[in-house]
């Protein structure tokens, strides 16, 4: 309040005669122009303002700063003033106006007393937010009522020290309404109403939110709040913005918020749940809220510059959940405002540096999102996984452990090996060609080459005469080829291949049977892996020319693909084999040189492919080689034993068995295998680099701990203690946003000098140290908020309240706010009876106008669901950034490209006619017309009272009623006279609805119960 | 000033207006229902600055404005200068050698590798009207304007990819997150139509522009400032459509009845957000009728319909612009046409500077040139800044990527070409110089916040002073920079 009143006299600082006082006049001037730097634990100069005996006995100079009684003396004075020639402060931002400066004339003149308050908080930030709060008794107030409540006796006090009063509490059912959208973002059943009507027993309030904490619904209401703040999308954003897999981590979110998770600890698994020392597999999936930036994949970009922009978007969402700060200007050059530095800046960022990065360089022009990911099944089938899992490794150490007998069979197979060349017989091609137009020539050591045209897509088709009957196997060989731009296997500038699909049809010799080829088995001596994507030997025969097999990062080495026939192939000699080899990646991922033969030779350990790694380690005697070596060498031959196929067999059933579970993916965090350097980025340049610097805490809030390691689990342990003055303050800030629409301190984000000032500072402190009390309990911290008389007012404006208090920043009335997005379609389908209370899995696709998606790079299309899926919670909409759903997006819901904190709430034309005409509500006053018609009791009454309940929870007035049953009426009227429009107007209902008994009612009541929709008391939380 | 929301001090005097009105309403006691209520209640709110409504009314610029609206021809992709609008003869010289390395040192291109060549362009340039401008052979309908327009040559950008330049050119930050430059325009000056968005996006050439729908985003401004898109299939509007079954009437009849019930709510609890949404409803109901009307490009004369060579039920940039007009006519202040296409690589036909860049001029000279014509016959030209150009330029070197045999030319930051008509900016004039490979400006550079900065001057706001409050700090278009280009104006 002192700082509050202080502003205000900053304002209009000619105070006539009255001597100045400190914490009311001089210290906002101090604040504004000299704390920044002459205050806290290390002020510049060693002068600490705060401190009458530092400003007296002058900083490091010695020279008197204020000499008390003198302001002519007085050296703050001369450098404000501007009158000592070479100096002159502040030195950025701007001078003392000269009414600020005759303040602190008159107040040294005065004698220049400080308050105990600002003597107190010396070697602190004097800024309040970047201070612990503080312990304050609720204040006693008058009316004993208000005296029941903490939150109530400071909210009152307050009141009464502005001379208003507050609201009466609003009547119970719109009390229900409001509790239950408040904390489930669900209107109440109208049988909730009545029952909390009916409770005449003390505590009915208190037992009806218990129940509503209780919901599984809770978990989806705060989920929203919280999937603003975690940026979390469907897709990668950019200009690609492909689909990303990322609902498993929001199933966490409701999750833990459901099974009331403290936040401290919610606040760890997201921050590090990677790095805990229990880390389990719901830490690390907690762990993908960092993961929610956004990643470019657009060609030609500098991977590092969009990997740093993530690092930067970590920062500020960081800064802005926990600590209520904004540090972003600070990226560019010290905070102007602020105490925030540009070496702060990095040095928080570098706490981030160090994790893998999201996407992969796969091309020169291209790249991939991707990173470090999970592999999750649903939470039912979590068991059924893990059991799968555990028989596949059983399977694999089966197969791993050594034995006598295997090392002897290892020993046979060795020697065999040296001869095993001698299995193959070369293909010689009859007939090639690729359809690219590509000439295809034989080269000398059998192989043949690729010239001429390049395109981004190719087939080859090659024929052969088969120099043997029952041929069993195929090899494949890429050779690098020198004449190719990249030297590599393949074609294009990158030297990749993908071979999208092998297809091969055999034509016995008497040319009169024959047929496609199944290979039961394929083999190559190296794959492609990473970014959540293979490129495996088996996808080249699986008959989906999406999936392929490639070879980089090696591409520069020739390599072996072998492929096993289910049945041996080619009756005699001089069979007929053609061959297609389908290159369908793109970038001209196609095969530069390559080479064909096949081996009769049924025991894959000797023909499938060793690599040229495996081929030295099997030319050096076994006493030569290391024991890596020799574990390379048993791991490959164990692969192809024939004693080990039994094990082989279990592993086959097991990942049989996985391939049933559908597992989806899910973006985590996972420290890089190197951590990385970090420098000041000059003038937030990433190509800029100034000094490095190391992982630390913006000075203002002191030092990371000894006992806490220099990363992100650090940083997080550091972010849950109570060394940090914002962590139960933001979120108690947050929560209140939630329910009262707005914050404490109306910048959520902001605590700093520059965002509001807090509308109930001790309150603000009081909550925070309270939820700390509890243990950081989410729910409790709820009911303490919504069971306060505060909360419970009516939200009734009179013009007198709104004149006073337009932003009802004094909680003089009970809150009342449009209602958000997601909220508003949630509340049409639950009172028309269409919403399915489905909890978590993928996201769904409600109807969408068409033209919303028009995606440049890729042929992805919102297709619209059917089923349960049309009539989820919005909370399970797929976001696409570049793209937001439509009906959402009119009503300010972000598009999650960056954390928000507090959504706007406008009031537009688009948004009625969203409410009106969009088909998704349209359907829900089908719906609901026919339920108000089912449920209504057989009268019109009946049926309007019944849908009003459904919508806004209140029967409606006699003069509702009269207006609404004539506007029934008359468009009865109006449908029985037109039938086709009638059935016109049904057909927007849900599909498969019986058919109506009352055609025309039912239309009626359409239209009816599309204003029921609209109401504002039914759009509104009040 | 509540964060991130506009607020206006005198809400609750107009509530009270309000209601006095509304209770000498009931006193009379005639025969006035919710509609003709709900009417005057709307009107009232439209006669002063209300809560949110504010963006949806005038309000004063910083000084007397040289144009009252802005018509972009945003030509997506990217399109060649050196092809259209700023003739090199030294290419021709050097067409098929190594760019001198004088000129590419350090560079970073987003596709070309190794050492490029130069390439000529196949186009013949000509110098047209009084002003004598050099222009394409690609652009004869261009060229009968000339003199009253002002050609650019001098643009310098700092993103070299689609979506971050088209970010940068929007709004100022080659990031998402942004206001742009439209929703600062509405934010700044309000709307001078009550039927209809403020900022109104048109596209054609196949889909939106690589940096979507941010493109037109309000940032951190208050969503009723961001650009509406006006769609040529389905409802223009989205959901501007009754449903089918509910006939206007039924409409009528229904908004009545909800316009009684929340007249009566506004009444009980006294929210002023209830009277805004009374009127907003209302607006709702005239958009109806407002933006059918609007798009009926039908009712244009033949020869108008001929001039810009419309054709009706396609997706067209002609359509487009001949609805630019009408918009601007109706007083919205700002209508983007995005026309995507002009990215010519030279990968193939499908994006070649042979092909495909002289289809695109095609699809668009004739349309851009008639929407000068039109707006200089009806006299508004001089009150409608018009402004042509991409994203970026393009390199003076065949891009060739993976050997490709068509020519093309890659994404080029350094030096491009816009052109601008009316709203007060110089006519016929060509303005800035690039090299002789037209490779950097040497004269009169034109950086993004410059443009931005002088634009909103034409408009008569000074980009200093237009700023929002966000994340701690104010924002402005312009960002830290932003100088006046005295050349254009």
């Amino acid at each position: 309040m002192l700082l509050v009143l202080g502003f205000a006299a900053q304002l209009a600082p000619a105070r006539g005669a009255q001597t100045p006082d400190f914490d009311r006049d001089v210290l906002p001037i101090l604040a504004a122009a000299c704390l920044d730097c002459h205050s806290g634990p290390e002020p510049k100069a060693r002068l600490d303002l705060l401190s009458r005996k530092s400003a007296i006995s002058g900083g490091r100079s010695g020279e008197a700063a204020v000499v008390p009684g003198d302001p002519e003396q007085s050296r703050l004075i001369a450098v404000v003033e501007g009158s000592d020639g070479e100096y002159r402060m502040p030195p950025r931002g701007e001078l003392l106006s000269a009414a600020q400066s005759r303040v602190l004339r008159e107040w040294i003149a005065s004698g220049a007393s400080w308050s105990e308050a600002a003597e107190a908080q010396r070697g602190q930030p004097w800024h309040w937010a970047w201070r612990a709060p503080k312990q304050v008794e609720p204040p006693a107030v008058a009316d004993p009522a208000w005296m029941r409540h903490p939150i109530d006796r400071f909210v009152f006090a307050q009141l009464e020290a502005e001379g208003l009063a507050p609201a009466p509490a609003a009547d119970r059912a719109t009390l229900a309404r409001r509790l239950s959208l408040s904390l489930t973002g669900l209107p109440p059943d109208p049988g909730e109403v009545e029952a909390l009507l009916a409770d005449g027993q003390n505590g009915a309030i208190e037992r009806y939110v218990d129940a509503l904490l209780a919901s599984p619904h809770y978990g989806e209401r705060l989920a929203r709040l919280w999937l603003d703040l975690a940026r979390y999308a469907d897709t990668n954003g950019y200009e690609k913005d492909d689909r990303r897999s990322m609902w498993p981590w929001r199933d966490w979110v409701i999750d833990a918020f459901n099974r009331n998770l403290p936040y401290d600890r919610f606040t760890l698994e997201q921050l590090a749940g990677d790095l805990l020392e229990d880390a389990t597999l719901d830490t690390r999936i907690a762990s993908g809220f960092h993961r929610n930036t956004m990643s470019n994949e657009e060609g030609g970009t500098d991977p590092e510059e969009f990997r740093v922009e993530a690092l930067h978007d970590r920062v500020h969402t960081t800064a802005s959940v926990w600590l209520g700060a904004t540090l972003a200007c600070a990226r560019c050059h010290d905070h102007k405002f602020d105490a925030f530095s540009i070496e702060d800046y990095y040095g928080f960022l570098a706490f981030f540096n160090s994790d893998r990065a999201d996407t992969s360089v796969i091309g020169p022009s291209e790249q991939r999102a991707g990173g470090a990911m999970l592999r999750v099944a649903p939470t039912a089938q979590r068991q059924e996984y893990a059991e799968a899992l555990a028989a596949r490794e059983a399977a694999l150490a089966t197969i791993a452990k050594p034995s006598a007998e295997l090392a002897a069979a290892q020993a046979r197979w060795e020697i065999e090996q040296k001869s095993a060349a001698e299995l193959w017989s070369l293909l010689t091609p009859t007939t090639m060609s690729a359809e690219s137009g590509a000439t295809l020539a034989r080269g000398e050591d059998g192989s043949i080459v690729v010239s001429g045209t390049s395109s981004e897509l190719d087939t080859y088709r090659l024929e052969f005469t088969l120099p043997m009957a029952g041929a069993r196997v195929l090899r494949l060989e890429l050779l690098p080829e020198p004449s190719s731009e990249s030297r590599g296997v393949g074609r294009g500038p990158g030297g990749n291949i993908v071979l999208s699909e092998l297809d091969a049809a055999c034509v016995s010799a008497d040319g009169e049977r024959g047929g496609a080829l199944k290979f039961a088995r394929a083999f190559a001596d190296h794959e492609q892996r990473g970014n959540g994507e293979s490129w495996l030997a088996l996808h080249a025969v699986d008959g989906n020319p999406k999936t392929g097999w490639a070879v980089a990062p090696q591409t520069g080495q020739p390599h072996q693909l072998v492929l096993e026939s289910e049945a041996p192939f080619g009756d005699a000699p001089g069979a007929k084999l053609s061959l297609t080899l389908a290159q369908r990646y793109g970038g001209a991922h196609t095969l530069a040189r390559f080479r064909l033969s096949c081996s009769a030779q049924a025991d894959t350990a000797l023909t499938a492919p060793l690599g040229s790694e495996l081929a030295a380690i099997l030319d050096e005697p076994a006493a030569a080689r290391t024991p890596e070596q020799s574990e390379k060498l048993a791991a490959h031959y164990r692969a192809h034993a024939p004693a080990l196929a039994g094990a082989r067999e279990q592993l086959a059933r097991a990942d049989a068995r996985l391939a049933l579970v559908p597992t989806a993916t899910t973006l985590v965090m996972e420290s890089a295998a190197q951590p990385r350097a970090t420098h000041v980025h000059r003038k937030g340049n990433f190509l800029d680099p100034g000094d490095e610097v190391q992982p630390r805490l913006p000075k203002i809030f002191g030092t990371l701990p000894e006992a806490l390691p220099r990363n992100r689990l650090g940083l997080a342990r550091w972010i849950v203690s109570p060394a940090n003055p914002q962590f139960a303050r933001s979120f108690v800030n947050l929560v209140w946003e939630l329910h009262f629409g707005r914050g404490l301190v109306a910048t959520a984000d902001d605590f700093g000098t520059q965002g509001q000032r807090p509308s109930h500072a001790q309150l603000l402190d009081w909550l925070a140290l309270h939820f700390a009390s509890t243990c950081y309990d989410v729910k409790q911290l709820q009911r303490t908020i919504l069971t306060s008389q505060t909360f419970l007012q009516s939200s009734r404006i009179d013009a007198q309240a709104l004149e006073r208090d337009p932003h009802n920043r004094l909680l003089a009335r009970g809150p009342r706010q449009r209602m958000e997005a997601e909220m508003l379609r949630d509340t049409a389908l639950c009172a028309s009876g269409l919403l399915v209370r489905k909890l978590g899995g993928p996201s769904v696709f409600p109807p969408q106008p068409p033209g919303i998606w028009t995606m440049i790079y890729s042929s992805d299309q919102w297709s619209d669901s059917t089923g349960e899926d049309r009539y989820r919670r919005g909370l399970y909409t797929f976001a696409r950034r570049t793209a937001p759903y439509p009906s959402f997006a009119v009503f300010d819901a972000p598009s999650r490209e960056v954390a928000c904190t507090r959504r706007s709430r406008t009031n537009t034309p688009l948004q009625a006619l969203t409410t009106l005409n969009d088909p998704q509500f349209v359907e829900a006053a089908v719906a609901l017309a026919r339920r108000m018609l089912r449920e209504g009791g057989g009268t019109n009454a009946g049926a309007l009272t019944r849908g009003m309940l459904l919508c806004r929870s209140r029967p409606p007035s006699a003069e509702e009623q009269g207006t609404l049953l004539a506007l029934y009426e008359g468009q009865l009227e109006q449908y029985r006279k037109d039938a086709p429009q009638c059935a016109l107007l049904l057909s927007n209902g849900p599909a498969g609805a019986d058919a109506d008994p009352d055609p025309a009612a039912a239309a009626a009541w359409t239209i009816v119960a599309n204003v029921l929709l609209n109401l504002d008391a039914t759009l509104t939380l009040e | 000033m509540e964060p991130g929301h506009e607020r206006h001090g005198s809400s609750a005097a107009q509530l009270a207006r309000l209601l006095a009105r509304r209770r000498f309403l009931q006193g009379t006691a005639s025969g006035l229902g919710g509609l003709a209520l709900a009417s005057l209640l709307a009107r009232d709110l439209q006669a002063a600055p209300a809560a949110q409504q504010a963006s949806a009314l005038l309000r004063a610029p910083h000084f007397a404005p040289k144009a009252k609206s802005v018509i972009w021809l945003f030509m997506n992709g990217g399109p060649s200068q050196l092809d259209l609008l700023d003739p090199k003869p030294l290419l021709a010289e050097l067409d098929g050698k190594p760019v001198p390395e004088s000129f590419t040192r350090g560079e970073r291109f987003a596709f070309i590798k190794g050492t490029p060549t130069v390439l000529d362009t196949p186009y013949e340039f000509a110098r047209h009207g009084a002003c004598g401008a050099q222009v394409s052979e690609l652009l004869p309908h261009f060229a009968g304007i000339v003199d009253e327009v002002a050609i650019v040559r001098s643009l310098v950008t700092e993103a070299f990819n689609h979506a971050p330049a088209e970010l940068f050119m929007n709004s100022g930050l080659a990031r998402v997150g942004r206001p742009s430059m439209g929703s600062w325009l509405s934010y700044g000056l309000g709307s001078s139509n009550q039927d209809l968005p403020g900022f109104v996006v048109l596209l054609s050439g196949g889909g939106q522009p690589s940096g979507g729908n941010a493109c037109w985003s309000s940032g951190f401004l208050p969503t009723t400032h961001q650009g509406v898109q006006l769609r040529s299939q389905g409802d223009p509007v989205l959901f501007v459509d009754n449903p089918p079954g509910m006939s206007t009437q039924a409409r009528r009849a229904s908004l009545d009845a909800l316009n009684a019930l929340n007249s009566r709510a506004l009444e009980q609890a006294g929210d002023p957000e209830i009277a805004t949404r009374i009127a907003a409803y209302e607006l709702a109901y005239r958009m109806q009728s407002s933006v059918p009307e609007l798009m009926d490009i039908a009712s244009e004369p033949e020869s108008i319909r001929e001039m810009y060579g419309v054709r009706p039920g396609e997706t067209a940039f002609s359509n487009n612009c001949l609805l630019a007009r009408r918009l601007v006519e109706r007083g919205v202040r700002f209508v983007q046409l995005y026309h995507r296409g002009w990215d010519h690589h030279g990968t193939g036909e499908g994006d070649d500077i042979v092909h495909s860049l002289p289809k695109l001029c095609r699809q668009t000279d004739q349309a851009a040139a008639a929407l000068i014509r039109d707006l200089k016959a009806r006299g508004l030209l001089d009150s409608t800044l018009v402004i042509w150009g991409g994203e970026f330029g393009r390199t003076p070197m065949n891009e060739r990527r993976n050997g490709s045999s068509f020519l093309g030319r890659d994404h080029h930051p350094r030096a491009f070409t816009m052109w601008f008509a009316g709203g007060g900016v110089r006519a016929a004039a060509t303005i800035g110089e690039t090299d002789e490979l037209g490779y950097r400006v040497i004269a009169n550079p034109l950086t993004i916040n410059d443009l931005h900065a002088t634009l909103l001057h034409q408009l008569g706001l000074e980009h200093t002073r237009l700023t929002f409050r966000s994340q701690g700090r104010d924002f402005r278009l312009t960002d830290v920079a932003g100088e006046l280009f005295k050349p254009l104006i």
